[in-house]
C-alpha cells in the first residue's frame, strides 16, 4: 500500500491529508474535515485539478487587462495550454462579469468567464 | 454630484468592509449614505486580486476577488447609495464632520450623523524592514507589483526573489510564473509560512519555487536595478547566521512582509488605537473610543479571510444606521440660537426644545455697540415672537441675559430656531 500526502486547498483551513492507494485506487482518505476535503484528496492522489485565473487584453476599457477564470477546475498538467489560450485572446469593452470569454478552453468543457464588469473608458 | 450636506451614514472606503456596511446601513433603515471612494471606481484591492479563493462562505462558491466585490457592487448600486468616487478624505473631526477633496467636486465638507472607517490596511515598506544596501530600482511591494501585472498590463521584472511568505507573495510567485517570470525563491524570516498553507501547495509547490524557511535578505545588490540579493539564514532570534550567506541573482525583488491598518484618518477623529492591533479600540458592535465613529475589516485588524471582512462590515454598517437614526431623532428636537440685530453671540448656541419642560432656560449674551437709551431685547421664531422685555441701556462690556420660561414652550415648539435681536424702543 502506498500513501499520499497533501494539504487541501478546498478551503483556507488546510487539512492535512493522507491518501491511501493500492495501485491506481484510492481505498482511504484520512484528515479531512468535511466532504470537499474527500472529493479534493480522491481527485489530487489520481488527476489533479486546478482553477486557473489570468487576464486577457481589453480594448477600450477602462483599465487594458480584464481578470478571467476558469468556471471549474481543469487538468493541473493543462494548466500551461490554458493560460496560452487565454493569453491569445483580446475582447472589446463593455463587458459583463461572468460573460463568457473563451468557451470550452482547449476542449477541457470549462468556461472561461468575466471575473468583473469592464465599462467602456 | 453631492446634493446633501448632511449624511446619515457616511462610509469611508469602497473595500469589502465598506461596501458591505454601506448596504446594511442602508439596509438597517438609514436614509442618505454615502460612500466615499479614492479610487475612480468601487472595489478596493479586491479588484486586483484575480485570483479565486473568495466567498466559499459567504457565497458557497469559489470565486475570484473582482468577482466577489461585483456581487456587492450591484447589490449596493440598486439600494439608493450615494458615491463619491475619485474624492479623498483629507480630515474627519470627532464631532463626525468630513472634509474631502474630489476631482469633479473641489473641496467640500460633509456632515455625518455616524461614521464607519473603512480604510483597509497597506504593505509594510522596504523602509519599515530596514533592508540595508543601495536603493535601486526593482524592489517593490507584493501588492504593488499584484496591481500592475493584474490591472495596470505592466511586468515589474523577469528574474524575482519575494521576501516573505504572506498570501499576496505566494499568489504573486504563481501569478509571475503564469507570466512567464521566473521566481527563483521565496525567502521566510520565520521558522514557519505566514501565509495560507493551501497557498503554499498551489502556488509553490505546484510551481517548483523552492521557499526557504528563516531565511532574509540581507542585502539589495545593484545600483540602478537590483542585479542580486544577499540571502542569510536567521536563528531563531532573526539573527544572522555568519557563513551562511548566499549572492542570489534577480532583477527584481518583491516584499510580502505583512500589512498594517491605515489609520490616520481614525486618528484625526481621536479614535484610540490598540498598539498591538494598529487598528482602533472596538466594542462589539465595532463602535471605537468615539461615539458614532465605527471602524470595519482591515482597518481594524488585518484578517485572512474577505468573508470575514464583509461580515465586519455589515456588522458596523448595522450598527452605524442604528446610531445615526437615534442621533438624527435626537438632533431634530435642537434648534439653534442665531444672534440677530446688535447681537455678537448667544449662550448657549441650541437647545433642545423639550428641556424647556423641566424648568427655565436662560440665554447669556453680549451685545455688538452700546445702545444708550431704553432698548428691547426680543426673542422670536421665524413668524413669532416669543418674549420681549425692556432695559435701560446696552453695553457691551456687561452681559444680558434672557429667560426662557416653561409656559412659552408652546411657541418655541413651533421655531426652527431662534434669534435674539437687541434695539432701540425708538426704532421698533
Amino acid at each position: 500500500m502506498e500513501e499520499k500526502n497533501f494539504i487541501c486547498t478546498a478551503c483556507p483551513m488546510g487539512c492535512k491529508l493522507i491518501v491511501r492507494m493500492e495501485g491506481d485506487e484510492v481505498v482511504k482518505i484520512l484528515g479531512q474535515r468535511c466532504r470537499r476535503g474527500e472529493t479534493y484528496g480522491r481527485q489530487e492522489a489520481i488527476a489533479p485539478q486546478r482553477m486557473v485565473a489570468s487576464t486577457v487584453r481589453v480594448v477600450g476599457g477602462l483599465h487594458p487587462l480584464l481578470p478571467v477564470y476558469t468556471k471549474g477546475t481543469i487538468p493541473k498538467r493543462r494548466i500551461g495550454d490554458v493560460l496560452a489560450a487565454i493569453r491569445a485572446v483580446e475582447v472589446k469593452a463593455p463587458v459583463k462579469a461572468t460573460q463568457v470569454i473563451i468557451p470550452n478552453v482547449i476542449g477541457t468543457g470549462v468556461d472561461v468567464i468575466a471575473s468583473r464588469d469592464m465599462p467602456e473608458k | 454630484m453631492l446634493t446633501k450636506k448632511q449624511y446619515d451614514v457616511v462610509v469611508i472606503g469602497s473595500g469589502p468592509g465598506g461596501l458591505a456596511a454601506a448596504i446594511e446601513a442602508k439596509k438597517g433603515g438609514a436614509d442618505d449614505v454615502l460612500v466615499i471612494e479614492r479610487d475612480v471606481e468601487l472595489g478596493g484591492i479586491l479588484l486586483q486580486c484575480i485570483h479565486n479563493g473568495f466567498g466559499l462562505q459567504t457565497f458557497k462558491e469559489d470565486l475570484p476577488g473582482p468577482e466577489y466585490a461585483q456581487r456587492y457592487i450591484n447589490e449596493a448600486k440598486t439600494l439608493g447609495i450615494t458615491f463619491l468616487m475619485d474624492t479623498m478624505v483629507m480630515d474627519v473631526t470627532s464631532q463626525r464632520k468630513l472634509y474631502l477633496t474630489s476631482r469633479d467636486l473641489g473641496y467640500i465638507e460633509v456632515d455625518a450623523h455616524a461614521i464607519v472607517l473603512a480604510m483597509g490596511c497597506r504593505e509594510r515598506t522596504r523602509a519599515q524592514v530596514r533592508i540595508p544596501g543601495y536603493r535601486p530600482n526593482g524592489v517593490f511591494t507584493a501588492g504593488t507589483a499584484q496591481r500592475w501585472v493584474n490591472v495596470e498590463g505592466y511586468m515589474p521584472g523577469n528574474n524575482f526573489v519575494i521576501l516573505g511568505s504572506g498570501d499576496i507573495g505566494m499568489i504573486m510567485a504563481r501569478r509571475l510564473t503564469f507570466e512567464g517570470a521566473h521566481v527563483e525563491r521565496v525567502l521566510e524570516i520565520q521558522s514557519y509560512l505566514s501565509g495560507l498553507s493551501r497557498n503554499y501547495v498551489q502556488c509553490l509547490d505546484d510551481w517548483g519555487i523552492p521557499l526557504q524557511l528563516q531565511y532574509t535578505v540581507k542585502k539589495i545588490i545593484g545600483k540602478n536595478r537590483v542585479e542580486a540579493i544577499e540571502a542569510v539564514a536567521v536563528d531563531d532570534k532573526w539573527n544572522f547566521i555568519p557563513g551562511s550567506e548566499e549572492i542570489i541573482p534577480c532583477d527584481t525583488l518583491l516584499l510580502s512582509v505583512g500589512l498594517i491598518p491605515e489609520n490616520e484618518l481614525s486618528k484625526k477623529a481621536g479614535v484610540l488605537l490598540d498598539p498591538v492591533t494598529g487598528g482602533p479600540y472596538v466594542d462589539e458592535h465595532f463602535q471605537t473610543s468615539v461615539p458614532g465613529i465605527f471602524a470595519a475589516g482591515n482597518v481594524v485588524h488585518v484578517y485572512d479571510l474577505v468573508d470575514y471582512v464583509s461580515m465586519a462590515g455589515s456588522e458596523a454598517g448595522r450598527s452605524a444606521a442604528e446610531f445615526a437614526l437615534a442621533e438624527k431623532e435626537r438632533s431634530a428636537r435642537y434648534i439653534p440660537l442665531v444672534p440677530g440685530k446688535n447681537v455678537r453671540y448667544i449662550v448657549p448656541h441650541k437647545l433642545d426644545k423639550q428641556a424647556l419642560e423641566n424648568g427655565d432656560i436662560s440665554l447669556q449674551m453680549r451685545v455688538t455697540k452700546p445702545i444708550e437709551e431704553d432698548v428691547w431685547l426680543e426673542v422670536h421664531g421665524e413668524e413669532n415672537s416669543i418674549v420681549r422685555r425692556s432695559e435701560r441701556y446696552v453695553r457691551p462690556g456687561e452681559m444680558v441675559t434672557i429667560v426662557l420660561k416653561p409656559k412659552m414652550a408652546a411657541e418655541v415648539e413651533k421655531a426652527g430656531r431662534l434669534t435674539v435681536d437687541i434695539y432701540p424702543k425708538s426704532e421698533a
